[in-house]
């Protein structure tokens, strides 16, 4: 048994071991859950991926004379401006105004909230356009002008739904091309596309959250940030296989930290054709190994976590709650994969190769010592269904 | 023998100030028709030609290129993978038939382009949602 005081002491005196998960994963094997528990203090996971509920609160500063903003656009992106006179939220998945969108379908989706957070992170020049119907305190009512986020007061990326702690595989049973969210799905089941760092991912090394709670420290793209709430959605309550792994979406996050600490190459705007746009960051969540309970939840394998395979033709539209079967992540990964009795070709919209890299750079962070974990304020719900919504007419 | 050959020039990140077109077309006697020119983010510039003129003079005129730190590559698709932009999704592995695109190494699933394999059937170019495939010729 450790406390967090005593790893975050091990952490400041630069005498903690921390292993980056598939570090975990193999010392597990190699001497045993019980030896991995007393040896080990702090394993890295990590995921990186598209995560559309993300987006940010931009403190633009006043101008001379002043301006209520009523509603702007940055490089033509509308952002949320319904909050005090020069703040606004910008949303990841939002177009321009006169974005084509899937008027001539399938829509290309060129540009988005996505890149101009990308943009933003970069330090490259955004042009903010504003409005205001005007009032005697903040008379301005036209602005046009070029900031960078160094301009800014505050750039604060506030995500309300991160880090899925697993995730649908995505098929389609009908005999056309469909255009979604998990990229373009080939016909008569021709591709799976599937979108979890699997046994590298924060929640799947902590299903039952016993270490990530509401207060938690996380890396989310080089900032030091943390989990403010449960994320949207989270829906604890679900099937669940040996060790305690869920067998569906189940856990989400939603999580802050300050943009201008943030690295580009770990906020990259991204774009689906047929579909929209999105952002694709990278994530990483330190699990301090507290206890033989923890480091046994730690060694869980990609043949051990299993997903959903759904037929995006007709099932999700339409929410009939229909399954067509479950794969594990080793399966998905074996690039061709036998299912319903057809060789199916799998992609993937995570990318492990990012998620390793994550793993590492919050492993060197910790053990510089400048990384120090801090214990939840409060735990996430451990169990929670999820509510659908109901047209009512 | 007259000839046509297309080329990818990457120049590095320091710029020369020699107006290298300019001595391909005066100095080697070549004809240069360029499809694309790109600067990326890293301030490194790109520029795809084709060069027509006398074989040993193309061959003169490359060393002379290659003299400035320029990398040249042959292309014959005219597809091309930036590595900057890649993630290594992984995305592509379904769409890339002659698996030009493919998984160069299991455990760490980096995402390899082999331009020898790819037959510019341009799925790449569309479903890669970081917009790191592109075709040099459009
Ligand atoms: S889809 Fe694009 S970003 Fe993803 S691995 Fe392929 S080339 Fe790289
Ligand atoms: S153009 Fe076609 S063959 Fe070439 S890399 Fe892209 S998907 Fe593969």
């Amino acid at each position: 048994m450790k406390t967090y005081n005593q790893i975050n002491e091990k952490i400041s005196s630069g005498k903690a071991v921390v292993l980056t998960a598939s570090e975990m994963k193999e010392y597990i094997e190699a001497h045993g859950v019980r030896k991995a528990a007393k040896d080990v203090d702090v394993v890295t996971t990590a995921t990186f991926g598209p995560m559309c509920s993300s987006g940010c609160f931009l403190n633009f500063g006043h101008s001379k004379p002043k301006m209520r903003i009523t509603a702007c656009r940055l490089d033509g992106v509308p952002a949320y401006s319904g909050i005090a006179a020069v703040d606004c939220y910008l949303g990841a998945t939002q177009l321009r105004d006169r974005d084509p969108a899937n008027s001539n379908f399938p829509g290309k989706f060129d540009f988005g909230g996505g890149y101009v957070m990308e943009k933003l992170v970069r330090g490259e020049e955004i042009e903010l356009t504003a409005y205001s119907y005007g009032t005697q305190d903040y008379p301005l009512r036209d602005l046009k002008t070029k900031f960078t986020i160094h301009d800014l007061n505050q750039a604060i990326m506030v995500n309300p739904r991160n880090c899925y702690q697993n995730y649908n595989v995505a098929t389609n049973c009908s005999d056309k091309r469909l255009y979604t969210y998990m990229g373009q799905l080939e016909p008569k089941m021709g591709n799976l596309t599937y979108c979890s760092a699997g046994e590298l991912s924060p929640l799947l090394n902590d299903p039952l959250y016993e270490t990530i709670g509401v207060g938690s420290v996380v890396w989310l793209a080089g900032a030091r940030g943390h989990v403010f709430s449960e994320g949207t959605q989270h829906c604890p309550t679900c099937e669940r296989t040996d060790n305690d792994v869920p067998a569906e979406g189940a856990g989400t996050l939603a999580l802050t930290a300050d943009m201008k600490k943030m690295r580009p190459e770990f906020v990259r705007g991204c774009s689906f054709v047929g579909y929209g746009v999105s952002l694709a960051l990278g994530i990483g969540i330190p699990i301090p190994v507290l206890n033989e309970r923890i480091a046994k939840h730690l060694g869980v394998r990609d043949k051990d976590i299993r997903a959903q395979v759904i037929d995006y033709s007709t099932d999700y539209p339409l929410r009939t709650g229909n399954v067509l079967g479950t794969v594990t992540y080793e399966q998905l990964k074996s690039e061709v994969i036998e299912f319903k009795g057809k060789k199916i070709t799998v992609s993937s919209m995570s990318s492990r190769y990012k998620a390793l890299e994550i793993c590492q750079l919050l492993k060197d962070d910790i053990l510089k010592g400048d990384f120090l974990l801090s214990q939840p304020l409060a735990p996430l719900p451990k169990e929670q269904g999820m509510k659908q919504l109901t047209i009512r007419k | 023998m007259i000839v046509t050959h297309k080329y990818f020039l990457k120049f590095p990140k320091c710029e020369t100030e020699t107006p290298i077109v300019y001595h391909l077309v005066k100095d080697y006697d070549l004809e240069v028709n360029i499809f694309r020119a790109k600067v990326t983010s890293e301030g490194e510039g790109y520029l795809v030609l084709d060069l027509k003129g006398k074989e040993v003079k193309i061959a003169e005129a490359l060393k002379y290129v290659a003299s400035f730190g320029v990398s040249i590559d042959t292309i014959d698709k005219g597809v091309i993978r930036d590595d900057s932009l890649c993630t290594h999704c992984g995305n592509c592995l379904s769409h890339c038939k002659p698996k030009a695109l493919h998984l160069a190494d299991p455990v760490t699933r980096r995402i390899a382009f082999d331009e020898k394999l790819c037959i510019a059937c341009g799925r790449c170019i569309d479903n890669c949602p970081m917009k790191a495939c592109s075709s040099l010729l459009e």
